[in-house]
């Protein structure tokens, strides 16, 4: 558990900034992983009283706070028939209802973890972030951003339809994923492949998939990702163990997806 | 820092350290069925509910819950003794130590079913919401007769 010496609810987007301004200082999110380390604390800041623990619907997209939990995400009934699933399948593996109550969604998304199945799934569709100083820039982008002190206050999804699964390999249940895979593809037929959990944070395959694959087309990106270095070994899973998942992992997407597009 | 907090209905003023965690506060104030089984947020041994949603109290800051209503099974002595016989009969109790979180989260469970109107649970939408309590006596058959037995009783899920 971390020390932390005060704590302070801002009323205000700009007080919030400049507190977080000083580096000994730390926004507080769900504070599942923050609470596994160490650090000294010197004002914890929380959220909570900023407006941001909605999610908003409108025509073009949703809007989902920095301080939505993953369970509100997770039971949201518009993007569950907007995004066919894909959303409430990335987080339900998530150690628990109680774990899934606490962490928030700004949490996940700026702290940008290796094992995220959140990052991962969200790349997958058409997502931004919202900061307070640096506005809305594309998610990919945020994704390989360095650590800075900006409030992420949201992150918005694009309506944009998209059919697409998420899958993942997790050696029990509820652990972190050993591998994850979000595959969507949209109207126009353009597919988006992301790898999660390789064992390094989410990360774009270009497969060159043509909108209506064929056999040889599914093969020839399966080759193309053979000889993607993007895959490492950890505790979980050598990189020769991930690669052959991550195959398997495609295949299975690829039909997916495919099945609910013809449906 | 002051935090007031109600507690299954109870009033509580304290002067706290401001990175105190809601389980070592619960602790301090005699609700001993909140427990720490692990140090991962994962056992879920530490299940209280805020405003009725379950949560881990180990992973909430006391002075975040200041202005609360906290529910501890302390507070659900009848609601858990109903629960409690099922379990007795299905031979679940073994050492009995993850006892208390898990059957806040059976409660928890039993309540969102119903706002859902989900009468008849399936067993795998009830591994689901009760992913996050871990056990290792049982191997979580004995509960899940339990569950079973127990939603499906007279006056249950409707």
């Amino acid at each position: 558990m971390f020390n932390g010496k005060n704590y302070l609810r801002p009323s205000t987007l700009e007080e919030a900034w400049t507190l977080n301004q000083n580096k000994n200082n730390k926004i507080i999110g769900g504070m599942l992983w923050l609470k596994m380390g160490h650090k000294n604390i010197s004002t914890m800041i929380d959220l909570s009283d900023l407006g941001l623990s909605t999610i908003e619907e409108n025509d073009q997209e949703f809007r989902i706070g920095a301080m939505c939990t993953l369970r509100e995400l997770e039971e949201h009934s518009g993007m569950e028939q907007f995004f066919s699933g894909m959303i409430r399948n990335s987080i339900e593996s998530i150690v628990g209802v109680q774990f899934r109550n606490l962490a928030t969604v700004g949490g996940s998304v700026y702290s940008r973890f290796g094992f995220s199945d959140i990052l991962t799934v969200f790349m997958a569709l058409d997502s931004y972030v919202e900061l307070y100083k640096g506005g809305i820039i594309p998610l990919e982008k945020y994704a390989d951003m360095p650590y800075d002190q900006d409030i992420l206050m949201r992150v918005i999804i694009k309506k944009r339809t998209r059919k697409g699964v998420y899958l993942s390999i997790r050696q029990t249940a509820t652990d972190f994923p050993v591998l994850a895979c979000a595959v969507s593809q949209n109207q126009e037929g353009a597919w988006k492949i992301i790898y999660g959990a390789r064992p390094g944070k989410a990360l774009a395959f270009e497969s060159g998939l043509p909108e209506k694959p064929g056999l040889s087309d599914i093969e020839e990106a399966i080759g193309k990702l053979k000889s993607w270095g993007h895959f490492a070994g950890n505790m979980r899973g050598s990189a020769e163990y991930r690669k052959a998942l991550a195959e398997a992992l495609l295949r299975k997407a690829i039909r997916y997806t495919m099945d609910m597009t013809r449906a | 820092m002051e935090v007031k907090i109600k507690v299954n209905h109870k009033n509580i003023t304290d002067n706290i350290p401001a990175d105190l965690l809601l389980i070592d506060f619960l602790r301090k104030h005699g609700f001993y069925s909140v427990k720490r089984g692990c140090d991962t947020a994962n056992c879920g041994l530490c299940t209280v509910l805020i405003a009725d949603e379950p949560v881990l109290s180990c992973a909430v800051l006391t002075a975040r819950a200041n202005g609360s209503h906290i529910t501890t099974l302390e507070g659900m002595q009848k609601e858990a003794e109903v629960f409690g016989s099922f379990m007795a009969d299905e031979g679940a109790e073994q050492c009995g130590f993850c006892s208390p979180g898990f059957i806040m989260s059976v409660l928890a469970m039993e309540k969102e079913f119903e706002k859902k109107g989900i009468t008849n649970p399936s067993e795998d939408q009830i591994n689901k919401y009760l992913s996050g309590n871990l056990c290792r006596c049982t191997g979580y058959m004995s509960h899940t007769r339990a569950i079973m037995k127990y939603l499906k009783r007279a006056g249950g899920l409707k």
